[in-house]
């Protein structure tokens, strides 16, 4: 409006009529300039932003769905193939891949001419399918590629049978025969497969007896003969060679020396038993070779007819293979058997972490946050605790190994395990001193989001409990702690998912590719924080880089890789539900 | 006190000496009823006008030549102020004037603040408030105060009028259900909020979370209680209850009390002061303060013609 106020007065000698033209001229040009600025109408803007969001979810989604794909078909029973190539060989077994490929010159050439044609008509490109077949006690390899130019025919052999054993890797065949104490009691595919049904679970549940004894009782036996051991030692080095109380404790170790060898023939003589009674049981196989091989029924850990299986039965199988992975212990060099040894481990490690890290992150950030008097120091070491996030994860490691396992824990076995010296006790890898390394490692998550719950906790909260008359410490214990514990949560649901995924540090500072003994177990003290340990995220990594049967450990990987991801989201999924339930206390109708 | 000179010539040495500039370059109209706001801005250590009335008062808390700086910035200027035991004294003047820092400067609130310092003092009952000897906790436990938004804690109802109790460890659940229902009643919320006291604070209105937060800072039994603009976030009925409230809390505590409503101070005060850019201008029995002010700036500040 003041536009068209001034208007006469600057051109004075103008009609109204030429004045509205150019006003309504110029607004025109206005008006198409906005139309042509793109960043004047803000859509540019709105499709930079979801732009970068969807390629961020597509990326995500992507790499989600390559996992649980591949993760979940791993253990979807396949059909067992019968190749026959053209120089007769017989390969069995389950296709796992198939490519195409460009075959080199040299074994072009020697192929005939109608197949070469047919290659060159295909622009070069051949295709190939990967079969494992197993039997590598037979065969010295697990897998064999059949070039389509060099197969004859498939078939599907009814009594194709896997074997999944305790070593050596699946065994493909058809049953042939059925032994009982040397004596054939079936000789049909047919019957032999009845009696190993019949006979089988008796004989894995002996099989799990002999192992329960092994690991246990032999386990408990010994751990007395290394306790008297270890009193000897430390006898000997507080009192001397020649004092009583080293004699004494010799004499005891002695006795419990003979105690436990006693104890350990009976064990033995238990296990044999056992051994000799699933000995009895052989199952005779015959490869599609026409090779036989005798398997006692003990070593059998699931066998299945692969190509009469209906769709109930292959479900079960899936499902009893999951169950296998997620609460038995892994065979075969990781490759086989279950991860529950490495669940256990990467769950425990990642609680004890973030039992140490938050408590520790949030007296840190309160100190800075409530205490500490803004100045140059503390900035240094707000920066400071900043680029701690951005440090590489395995100097994280080196530090752990170097300070907490060599200084620390070498110092703690100088002191209270002087006499089990020079094995280290706690001055090696281990769960503690991982959960250390990985609660240093995470510490600066927890510290940046406490601070900034902390920031916004409102300032009329804390006046008016100074108002009521309440000390610092009341204040921040009843008023801003709880407030801010949704942001804690926060950071220790980043801290967590950060920790239970890292795998570097780990390698140096306690995580093995196989432990003999869980960290918590039923043994006082129980909880065994010295003990090394499995983690699913070192065992992806151990499976994918150093297993022997590396295309046997390829679909675990995912598997793995599936599970941690599953774990990690649950761990999250339960912070997150906490930290909900802690806000819902705070939520005000009112402002 | 009202043919007293314009500037007090009875101060400490070093206080005259920092504001030897200021007090002579100001000019001394002879008649104050011709004083200016720009005078009173010149003037670092203005001589406030106090009614005589005041004096005959018995005085619980009484300021003291206070100066108060934020950083370098002086926000309060040589302040002296008795405030009579019983009553309800409310401070007016513009934003910013300083009345919210002299109230907070009452329970030491302010010592929050960083960068904060003052000079002169202020006395309860005859003691220091300032001394380095007073416990603040303890001090702050003697006066409530109400802030200008409820702000209640994220707790039940009980909890929030109980905190000062729960903070001085006291955990016989019969006391604190008695002090509860006492502190309830006394800030009229009792019939409201009975059958809920264990239900979160936060589902309370807006104004019945401004009288539980007048609940929780009498149930402590304070000596003083301190409101700083007290209804302001709140709509005009219940701001009327809030001013009921004060009315009957009247006479059992001293009720110092922010305020930028004109109406309400007149309604339900005892004594007004007023203040300008740090100093305190006029300060007397509010009938006077509205009806017959001693100084034009006053005169001219409540009946709307200035701020």
């Amino acid at each position: 409006m003041s536009t068209t106020l001034k208007e006469p007065q600057n051109t004075p000698a103008l009609p109204r009529e030429i004045i509205r033209g150019s006003m309504s001229a110029r607004k025109k040009a206005r008006g198409n300039r906005g139309g042509r600025s793109l960043l004047a109408k803000g859509e540019p803007m709105l499709w930079l932003t979801g732009g970068g969001l969807v390629v961020a979810v597509v990326m995500i989604i992507a790499l989600l769905t390559l996992v649980i794909i591949q993760g979940a078909v791993t253990f979807w029973p396949k059909p067992v193939v019968q190749f026959t190539l053209k120089d007769n060989t017989i390969y069995m077994g389950e296709v796992t891949r198939d490519d195409t490929y460009k075959p080199e010159p040299g074994v072009l050439n020697s192929l005939p001419a109608d197949v070469q044609a047919d290659i060159a008509a295909n622009e070069g490109w051949a295709h190939r399918e990967l079969v494992r077949t197993g039997n590598f006690d037979l065969t010295n390899t697990h897998f064999h590629w059949v070039e389509d130019f060099n197969s004859q025919g498939q078939t599907l052999p009814k009594w194709a049978t896997v074997i999944e054993r305790n070593s050596w890797g699946r065994f493909y065949g058809m049953p042939k025969s059925f032994l009982i104490d040397g004596k054939v009691v079936a000789d049909t595919p047919q019957a032999a497969w009845a009696e190993y049904i019949k006979y089988h679970d008796e004989v894995r549940e002996r099989w799990h007896e002999r192992r329960g004894l092994e690991k246990h009782d032999i386990g408990r036996e010994s751990r007395k003969v290394d306790h008297a051991r270890l009193e000897m030692k430390s006898a000997l080095l507080e009192h001397g060679k020649d004092s009583a109380e080293y004699r004494e404790a010799q004499a005891n170790y002695d006795a419990i020396e003979a105690q436990v060898n006693v104890a350990y023939a009976k064990i033995r003589e238990e296990i044999n038993a056992l051994n000799a009674e699933n000995d009895r049981y052989q199952l005779v196989m015959e490869t599609a070779q026409g090779q036989e091989k005798q398997l006692g029924l003990a070593e059998i850990v699931r066998a299945y007819p692969a190509n009469q299986l209906g769709l109930g039965g292959k479900i079960s199988l899936y499902l009893s293979r999951w169950w296998e992975f997620l609460s038995d212990e892994p065979r075969e060099a990781n490759s086989e058997g279950g991860v529950f040894p490495a669940i256990f481990g990467t769950v425990a490690m990642t609680l004890i972490m973030s039992v140490l890290v938050v408590p520790f992150g949030v007296l840190a950030s309160l100190y800075l946050r409530e205490y500490a008097k803004a100045g140059p120091m503390i900035s240094a070491v707000r920066i400071a605790i900043n680029n701690l996030a951005g440090v590489p994860s395995i100097v994280f490691g080196v530090f752990g190994l170097g300070f907490f396992c060599y200084v620390v824990g070498g110092t703690i076995d100088e002191v209270f395990f002087k006499a089990s010296l020079p094995n280290p006790t706690f001055g090696t890898g281990g769960l503690l001193w991982a959960a250390l390394t990985l609660a240093l490692l995470t510490l600066p998550v927890v510290i940046v989001s406490t601070e900034e719950a902390l920031a916004a906790v409102p300032g009329s909260m804390r006046e008016g409990s100074y108002g009521c008359g309440a000390s610092k410490w009341q204040t921040i214990r009843r008023i801003v702690l709880p407030r801010a514990m949704p942001g804690v949560m926060t950071g220790a649901i980043l801290a967590m998912a950060r920790g239970a995924g890292e795998v570097a540090p780990l390698m140096l500072v306690g995580a093995v590719k196989l432990a003999p003994e869980l960290p918590i177990d039923g043994v006082y003290p129980f909880l065994h924080a010295q003990r090394s340990f499995m983690h699913l995220g070192f065992h992806v990594y151990d499976l994918g880089f150093q297993s022997q049967n590396a295309e046997a450990a390829k679909p675990m990987v995912f598997t793995t890789t599936l599970l941690l991801i599953c774990i990690v989201a649950f761990l999250n999924l339960f912070a997150i539900w906490l930290r909900a339930r802690l806000r819902r206390k705070f939520v005000s109708s009112q402002f | 006190m009202g043919t007293n000179p314009v500037m007090d010539k009875s101060m400490t040495t070093t206080e005259s000496d920092l504001n030897t500039a200021a007090t002579t370059s100001v000019t001394q109209p002879d008649d104050r009823d011709q004083l200016t706001l720009e005078q009173i801005a010149a003037c670092d250590n203005f001589k406030s006008e106090i009614h005589d009335s005041l004096y005959q008062e018995t005085s619980i808390i009484n300021v003291k030549d206070f100066n108060l700086w934020y950083g370098t910035k002086q926000a309060l200027f040589n302040i002296n102020m008795p405030i009579a035991e019983g009553q309800v004294t409310a401070l007016v003047g513009p934003s910013g004037c300083g009345k919210s820092t002299l109230l907070r400067s009452v329970n030491r609130i302010n010592d929050l603040i960083d960068g904060l310092h003052i000079g002169g003092d202020m006395l309860l009952n005859g003691t220091s408030i300032y001394d380095k000897s007073v416990d603040v906790i303890e001090l702050r436990k003697r006066m409530g105060m109400v802030f200008q938004k409820p702000n209640p804690f994220p707790m039940s109802i009980f909890e929030n009028v109980v905190y000062s109790l729960r903070i001085d460890g006291e955990r016989n659940k019969g006391v604190l259900e008695e002090v509860c229902e006492r502190s309830l009643r006394g800030a009229a919320l009792w019939d409201e909020v009975k059958d809920r006291i264990h239900e979160s604070a936060l589902g309370l209105s807006g104004g019945q979370q401004q009288r539980l937060c007048i609940a929780r800072a009498i149930a402590a039994e304070p000596e003083v209680l301190l409101m700083d603009e007290p209804c302001s976030a709140l709509d005009p009925i219940a701001t009327g209850k809030i001013e009921d409230l004060v009315e009957e809390l009247r006479g059992e505590y001293t009720i110092l009390m922010v305020t930028h409503n004109m109406q309400q101070a007149s309604r339900a005060s005892n004594y007004t002061a007023f203040m300008y850019l740090g100093r305190l201008v006029e300060y007397g029995p509010t009938r006077d303060i509205f009806t017959n002010p001693h100084l034009r700036p006053t005169e001219d500040y409540i009946s709307g013609r200035f701020g």
